[in-house]
């Protein structure tokens, strides 16, 4: 994705567009501050209070009635959705003048409102139906979104596989909820929950697809392909949008499912907690080997959904089990981590879009140099970085560690070899966190040291500050999220009261007051963070110093040192791409390596396309393509044909009710 | 009711053969305008009682359907210069004979339909589903695109006869479904139409074929 790099001085842009744009951006950007900010309140009140509220109007087009309610689950997840949405807002109204000359900003501000809208519209819809509208309007908003820049023919093609993947996942949420109301009588989500507890059959298959669909939109794997290929392709504001904020929706909807139908059986937990170590362990694998920044941040979101989800499966496994610890542990850790997720991953995808905008590309092996040109930028990157990789100081590490002592309590409450279990899955899951801390060593390493790799780079330039405080924000709400994670785990009561039943939240306090230290992990944040600002005062202290000269970087005693002899992000990950992980995670390596004492032309090129679109999904596809192919010769191009097949359709149709009426009758 | 009601229904019925059988495009637009002002003075028939709202529905069929419909088809036949023939596909022997085995059809068909008492022995199920397979004929058996908006008039007009049933249960969904319809049909055809004559220099929906991918 190209941006014109310097939006400042475009001559040719005559005054009356320049002012369009502007309005545009000024009503679009305060549409969804005001929308936020009304939202906001009741939101709070409920998330603190743990009531909650509803309005029901009858409407014959709804299917019953129109229904729509905040309860402390909603405003859970409704809180993350207005305060990101309002910060993309900002920073998207500056991001976006840079292509005032190019495109109408109108439509897409308008899009942006029905998207926020739509995700709003989701977590407080009360009936299945509204649910599956809401749901739509969402989905499809995002797409017209991710084809912003719909004159390029491979973000044609992202918008293309995410609109499908998003409409296959939408008929199996559309099956689940089918059964639910068919069983329950009624597409109402009050009436759905007050029905008594299911058979283990209709539960389980509504637990499945609910999986598939909402899986789907959460980026599990193997459902994920959409989103590496959507999130790069999108404007940088909506990325963070739909990668901090859009995918959790499949998370809200699973557990909205799950509470309709009482306490969960064993396999479900494990289902879950499989799928997302599976999910986190390819995401963060095919992390490490992308060029593009947003590619990257992308499979980093496919990753942490897979932290979710494992979460969550360990919550759901405690809870079928009757091991409230357990439950209580997974489930405030999955949620805990929809928050942080939400704040670094949009503080993320800020930051790479301000590089983005700064430099006019996201491709990492053309950066460099950023930390002195982009330094506001930098540390912002550097803090998302260290969030993202759950890595001590930040907030990342909080709901790491709560993951990992609910794994703890799993394997000292399971007896025998089933204990082994757990204890697998801790070192796993400490391999993911070494392996996303070597993603963002190398993403931040390549992008913002060493020397720039192109002119871009080099001409650089800071973003301005209405994009830098959005991101100054965020930064502060990591920090702020890791210095008292006892404050914000104790805002999850509600929710847990109403998603586990009422010993929940008592198990929490218990939690909270006896011995688990997460009182102590705040601590240790603080202190390590002190122990940082700390050292980076002095070292700065020290380079201010007289002896410091500015010379080339030692280059091995090449006589002539180019900027291409720098690590790359590929070098930098070649050990673990090309040696440690399966064979099918690996990228594609071709090329002619150099050879003999006076080696001649020589090249390198690796490729690293999803292995599981590249895989399954396509030559699933194609095959399927070429068989529908033969259908063509049905495909006249005259309108008679064709309303004669929908003429014997109807014919036939009639003449088998009026066939099988006669039958009757006899 | 009834004694009026089959006398019109009849008339309607007879008003598509002769849209089938006409050989001037204004023929056929003045039969169906004609069509549709019975539709309209038929709901009055259906219903004993009609509130404010059944007039506005009536008022507004008519004057949609016999009036204004029409006249923009008028004027657009002397927009596009379009040739006064019909220029069928099946001929107008043939295209009459096909309508009467189709209305033959939907009679036997309605006897089969478990209805409601109070409309066994009425003709509006027959000469809706009638009208609909005329409708459908003329879509499919005429070349000239202003023919296909003809056809499909008389196709929403048959959904009108059905929906006259369903008038007192859900009036609202009627009255939408029925207008809405009706405005986007011709919409999309006065588009079609005007696209067709100027891309093509003539207005066969058969040059369509070019468009084939």
């Amino acid at each position: 994705m190209d941006v014109p790099a310097n939006h400042g001085s475009s001559p040719g842009a005559d005054a009356s567009s320049a002012s369009r744009a502007s309005l545009q951006t000024v009503l679009g950007v305060g549409c969804t501050l005001v929308m936020c900010g009304v939202a906001l309140v009741p939101t709070v009140r409920i998330l603190c209070a743990g009531t909650s509220e509803s309005v029901r109007l009858t409407w014959d087009l709804f299917h019953g009635a129109f229904c729509i309610g905040i309860d402390p689950l909603s405003a859970f997840f409704l809180l993350p959705i207005l305060g990101l949405s309002a910060l993309a807002a900002i920073y998207g109204g500056n991001y976006l003048l840079a292509y005032r000359d190019k495109k109408s900003l109108g439509s897409t501000w308008f899009f942006f409102n029905l998207f926020v809208a739509g995700m709003i519209s989701v977590v407080i819809a009360r009936t299945a139906f509204l649910f599956l509208v809401a749901w739509e309007v969402m989905s499809l908003s995002a797409y017209f979104l991710v084809t912003f820049e719909h004159e390029k023919a491979e973000v044609r093609r992202a918008g293309w596989i995410y609109l499908v993947a998003t409409h296959l996942g939408v008929a199996f949420i559309f099956a689940a909820f089918v059964l639910l109301g068919r069983r329950a009588g009624s597409l109402e989500f009050d009436v759905i929950q007050d029905m008594p507890a299911t058979d283990s059959v209709t539960a389980g298959v509504v637990f499945v697809l609910a999986t598939i669909g909402f899986g789907a939109k959460a980026g599990f794997v193997p459902f994920h392909v959409w989103l590496p290929e959507a999130h790069p392709a999108a404007p940088s504001h909506v990325s963070a949008l739909m990668s901090g904020v859009m995918i959790k929706m499949g998370i809200y909807g699973l557990v909205r499912i799950v509470t309709f139908m009482g306490p969960p059986a064993p396999w479900w937990g494990l289902t879950l907690g499989a799928l997302g170590l599976l999910t986190a362990l390819v995401g963060i694998s095919l992390a490490l080997h992308q060029r593009d920044m947003k590619r990257v941040l992308a499979y980093s979101s496919i990753e942490n959904m897979g932290l979710i989800g494992l979460a969550l499966g360990i919550g759901l496994w405690g809870w079928a089990n009757r091991l409230p610890t357990v439950a209580v542990l997974g489930m405030t850790a999955a949620l805990l981590h929809v928050w942080n997720h939400g704040l670094m991953k949009c503080l993320m995808f800020f930051a790479a879009g301000s590089v983005l905008h700064g430099t006019g590309t996201a491709d990492m092996e053309k950066q460099g140099g950023l930390m002195k040109r982009m330094p506001w930028t930098a540390s912002a990157l550097i803090v998302g970085a260290v969030a993202i990789a759950s890595l001590p100081p930040l907030n990342g590490f909080v709901s790491k560690w709560l993951i990992y002592s609910s794994l703890l309590r799993c394997n000292s409450s399971s007896t025998g070899a089933s204990g082994l279990a757990p204890l697998l899955t801790i070192g796993l899951l400490a391999l993911i966190g070494g392996l996303a801390a070597i993603a963002f060593v190398r993403l931040t390493g390549v992008v913002l040291l060493g020397s720039p790799r192109s002119k871009a780079a080099e001409l650089a330039h800071e973003s301005s500050a209405w994009m830098l405080g959005p991101m100054a924000i965020l930064a502060g709400l990591c920090v702020t999220a890791a210095l008292i994670p006892r404050v914000v785990t104790g805002q999850m009561r509600h929710v847990l009261d109403q998603v586990l039943g009422t010993e929940a939240s008592r198990s929490l306090l218990r939690l909270e007051t006896s011995d688990t230290p997460l009182q102590i992990v705040g601590v240790i944040n603080a202190w390590t963070i002190v122990a940082f600002v700390a050292a980076t005062f002095l070292l700065i202290a020290r380079s201010r110093k007289p002896t410091r000269k500015d010379a080339p970087t030692w280059g091995c005693g090449y006589v002539k040192p180019t900027v291409r002899m720098q690590y790359t992000g590929r070098s930098f990950a070649e050990t673990i791409s090309e040696h440690l992980l399966p064979r099918f995670l690996r990228p594609r390596i071709g090329g002619q390596l150099p050879r003999g004492l006076f080696p001649a032309e020589s090249r390198f090129t690796a490729e690293c396309p999803d292995p599981v679109s590249d895989r399954v999904y396509e030559p699933f596809f194609g095959r399927w393509a070429e068989r529908f192919a033969r259908l063509r010769v049905l495909q006249q191009g005259k309108i008679h044909v064709y309303l004669v097949y929908i003429a014997v359709v109807v014919v036939l149709a009639l003449a088998w009710v009026s066939i099988r009426g006669l039958w009757g009758t006899a | 009711m009834a004694p009026f009601l089959d006398p019109l229904l009849i008339v309607a019925l007879a008003l598509n053969f002769v849209a089938l059988g006409v050989s001037r495009i204004r023929g056929v637009i003045n039969a169906v305008a004609l069509q549709g002002i019975l539709l309209g003075i038929l709901a009055l028939f259906v219903h004993s009682e009609i509130g404010i709202r059944g007039i506005l529905l009536v008022g507004g069929t008519i004057c949609l359907k016999g009036f204004v419909i029409p006249r923009f088809l008028v004027h657009a036949l002397r927009e596009a210069n379009i040739q006064h023939e019909v220029t069928p596909v099946v001929n107008y022997m043939n295209s009459i004979l096909l309508g009467a085995v189709g209305t033959g059809l939907a009679m036997v068909f309605s006897s089969t339909l478990p209805l409601a008492d109070t409309h066994k022995g009425l003709l509006l199920v027959p000469a809706s589903l009638a009208t609909v397979w005329t409708g459908f004929l003329m879509l499919t058996t005429r070349k000239k695109a202003i023919m296909q908006v003809l056809g499909y008039l008389l196709l929403e007009n048959g959904i009108f006869l059905f929906g006259l049933l369903l008038l007192e249960a859900m009036p609202l969904l009627v009255e939408v479904g029925v207008l809405l319809d009706l405005f986007t049909g011709v919409f999309v055809m006065g588009i079609i139409i005007h696209h067709i004559s100027r891309e093509f220099a003539s207005i066969s929906t058969e040059h369509l074929t070019e468009l084939k991918e």
